[in-house]
């Protein structure tokens, strides 16, 4: 009778880890007392791993803001590094509570994908990269030219529709990793390169000579990369999209990594006052503390802080689109209060 | 609980009824555990908002395939995209049995030869590449072998119009012109005036004991009937040479690194296992049956075709059919190198629409097929063997 026993029990933990799926994710990322949040594979400024092993990046520091807004710790991540065709399966399987991993915003993935978009962290646009003795200053010269792309991006997609409306034949080499497409192209394989812009950018100065390398000037597509959730539970798509509100507005509201502290205390502006818990409780709204974006700016500073931090101080990229709106930049948070 | 082989007595005992009733519950407890898994499943699906179903097969993909056998452009469907892949993945494994079975005989035999450095050659191969990930060697090829090659502004030109560069392998594309239809129906005349003779021969030998050289008398006939049509059918075929021109090589037929690589690596590692195979066959026939059959002053080819090769290949056939298995799902891996196979295509679609299980069930079922139809050929080839021992 042990056999069927055993058949039983398989058959109970089935259906209790069946219904464990469905609980909020709040709950499950309290009681782990970690996050479990999806980067990608590697790519320098947004999520890539420095000499000591710690990852680094503006997607890293958006997955260190959430911890310390959740758990009061901005250490508490668990990052799980995704290939592109992974991260929306790993949001709606529940393998990781969020992405932060430059993935664009599709009506697809929203709508039909079992995830949920939050708010846009980087706007970006897809670009071309060739080698500079090619001898070409546009991507519409680049007819019968090969192209190195990754699988199961939204990238792969715009390059088939710009070669259908340009009229040019282009040869994709598809790969399953962003390094081997990238290596791919390094060693000649390709004429070019496509991705989104900034990566481009970050990709050229790992070469060992970037200025052998030039950037087209046209951008393709709009790629709006913003952190991913699971469908279905509200409470937690509010959560981290209103931390990434928080950060961007500590900026619009000046308040710094060093100065939040002396803000929270001190500040006599009720936006700021609202922002940092010091009068009303905001973290309730979302079932976090009232401390939320006080620990959250202490981990990582506010969204200027972030950019200059790891994209233009290291790759040398300019604000562009993700200046904030006063500054002729299309960043716009949501008012918190 | 008692699964002993017992014959079946007539009438109700307490063993039987207790045997019957919990293999019952057995059964039924699999079942449940079955539905359970596909209801929540399906309930997981609808409660994300995910889609279901095959009905996306019928939607434009939208996504490049830069190596195709079949026309194919980005306004097809998600359904034509994955046939391009498993055609892809078809031409591949079945390239890669055909030469892996070559170089593994010759490999299986050198293992057993008596040339003591053709012996060690061959040992070092099969151990070096058994003992490597496939994957390992397949990078090593792509990334490091083939990436060495010139670009193709400087591609190295074996002969006229024949070049090899960084972007693939590159040879005249046949152009049939006039006349061409003629030239076929002449040279397969040919072919079967060629094996007429053939078969002739062999019962012309069997009848008067007489030797008479069928195989070569019959390739002579197919060989000079060919080459006459096509002379007095005005050489109806003609090349198309491949021509740098831009970026690449343009016109011609072209081998792709991608493509190149995972070939020459499912190859070279599958026939270190299928020479293992050999060598395990032809060790498996008793060294005194050589000796008899030499004594008896039969020839060394006749021993190795009618001795040796008949008993080997029951031992070598089996075990070999496992390979070809091994050889269809280790194809897989072309994901790795950026070969458009079933798996990679599959996987973009993934990327593109979520739609997992349905991906995930058409891979099962693709290499279930595949799989089972070599099993299925082999089990036939083996059955004959079998059938010489009598």
């Amino acid at each position: 009778m042990h056999k069927i026993m055993k058949l039983g029990t398989i058959a109970a933990t089935a259906m209790v880890a069946a219904g464990a799926v469905s609980a909020g994710t709040l709950e499950k990322v309290r009681e782990a007392g970690e996050l479990a949040c999806g980067v990608s594979e590697g790519v320098p400024g947004f999520s890539n791993p420095n000499s000591d092993g710690v990852w680094v990046g503006l997607d890293a520091d958006f997955c260190r803001a959430v911890a310390a807004a959740v758990l009061g710790d901005a250490n508490a991540v668990r990052y799980v590094p995704l290939a592109s065709k992974q991260k929306v399966l790993a949001v709606s399987s529940g393998q990781v509570d969020m992405t932060s991993r430059t993935t664009t915003w599709t009506m697809k993935r929203d709508s039909a994908e079992g995830v949920d978009f939050t708010a846009v962290v980087y706007y970006d646009g897809q670009g071309f990269m060739v080698s500079a003795e090619a001898g070409i200053n546009s991507a519409k010269e680049m007819d019968g030219a090969t192209v190195c792309v990754t699988t199961g991006t939204t990238t792969e997609l715009n390059l088939a529709d710009f070669g259908r409306a340009n009229n040019l034949s282009l040869e994709p080499v598809v790969f399953e990793g962003k390094r081997e497409a990238v290596d791919a192209y390094a060693s000649g394989r390709c004429d070019a390169l496509t991705t989104d812009m900034s990566q481009l950018a970050a990709f050229r100065t790992s070469f060992a000579d970037p200025s052998a390398h030039k950037i087209l000037p046209e951008v393709i597509s709009k790629e709006p990369l913003a952190p991913l959730v699971a469908h279905g539970d509200n409470q937690w798509k509010d959560i981290v999209t209103w931390v990434v509100y928080g950060i961007i507005t500590a900026e619009e509201l000046g308040v710094t990594q060093a100065n939040v502290a002396d803000m929270a205390a001190n500040s006599a502006d009720p936006s700021v006052q609202r922002m940092l818990g010091s009068s009303g409780d905001t973290g309730g709204f979302i079932g976090l503390s009232s401390t939320w974006m006080l620990d959250a700016i202490s981990a990582v500073g506010n969204y200027g802080e972030i950019y200059e931090r790891n994209l233009t101080e290291t790759l040398g990229l300019e604000r562009g689109l993700n200046a904030q709106w006063k500054d002729g930049g299309i960043l716009y948070a949501m008012p918190i209060r | 609980m008692s699964f002993t082989k017992r014959t079946a007595k007539p009438g109700f005992s307490v063993q039987n009824i207790g045997s019957a009733l919990s293999q019952a519950v057995v059964l039924t407890v699999v079942l449940g555990i079955v539905y359970v898994l596909f209801t929540n499943t399906q309930e997981n699906l609808a409660l994300r908002g995910i889609e279901s179903g095959f009905e996306f097969l019928d939607h434009e993909a939208g996504l490049p395939i830069g190596d195709s056998l079949i026309e194919y452009n980005p306004t097809r469907s998600y359904g034509y995209a994955f046939l391009v892949g498993i055609l892809n993945t078809l031409f591949v494994s079945f390239l890669a049995v055909v030469f892996a079975t070559i170089l593994g005989v010759f490999v299986g035999i050198a293992r057993v030869s008596h040339n003591w450095l053709l012996a060690k050659v061959a040992a070092i191969y099969v151990e070096t590449l058994r003992n490597l990930p496939l994957l390992l060697t397949l990078f090593f090829i792509y990334s490091v072998v083939l990436a060495a090659l010139p670009h193709p502004r400087a591609a190295i030109e074996l002969v006229e119009g024949v070049y090899l560069s960084k972007r693939g392998f590159y040879l005249p594309r046949p152009m049939a012109e006039a006349g061409f239809s003629i030239f076929l129906t002449a040279a397969l005349a040919a072919l079967a005036l060629g094996l007429g003779f053939w078969r002739w021969a062999v019962t012309y030998k069997m009848r008067t004991g007489r030797p008479m050289p069928g195989f070569w008398g019959g390739l002579g006939i197919f060989v000079i009937l060919t080459g006459l049509a096509y002379l007095a059918t005005g050489r109806p075929i003609s090349s198309e040479l491949p021509v740098y021109a831009g970026f690449n090589f343009k016109g011609g037929l072209a081998m792709k690194p991608e493509f190149a690589s995972l070939l020459i690596g499912l190859v070279l590692y599958t026939a270190a296992y299928i020479g293992e195979n050999v060598r395990s066959g032809i060790q498996s026939v008793q060294a005194g049956q050589i000796e008899a059959a030499n004594a008896l002053g039969v020839s060394n080819a006749v021993v190795t075709r009618k001795v040796l090769l008949p008993q080997a290949l029951r031992v070598t056939i089996p075990a070999t059919t496992n390979d070809y298995a091994s050889l269809v799902k280790n194809s897989s891996l072309a994901v790795a190198i950026g070969y458009p196979d079933m798996v990679s295509i599959g996987g973009t679609i993934i990327g593109q629409n979520g739609q997992a299980v349905e991906i995930i069930g058409m891979w099962m079922a693709v290499y279930l097929t595949i799989n089972l139809i070599i099993s299925l050929g082999m089990n036939y080839l083996n059955a004959r063997v079998l059938h010489v021992e009598r």
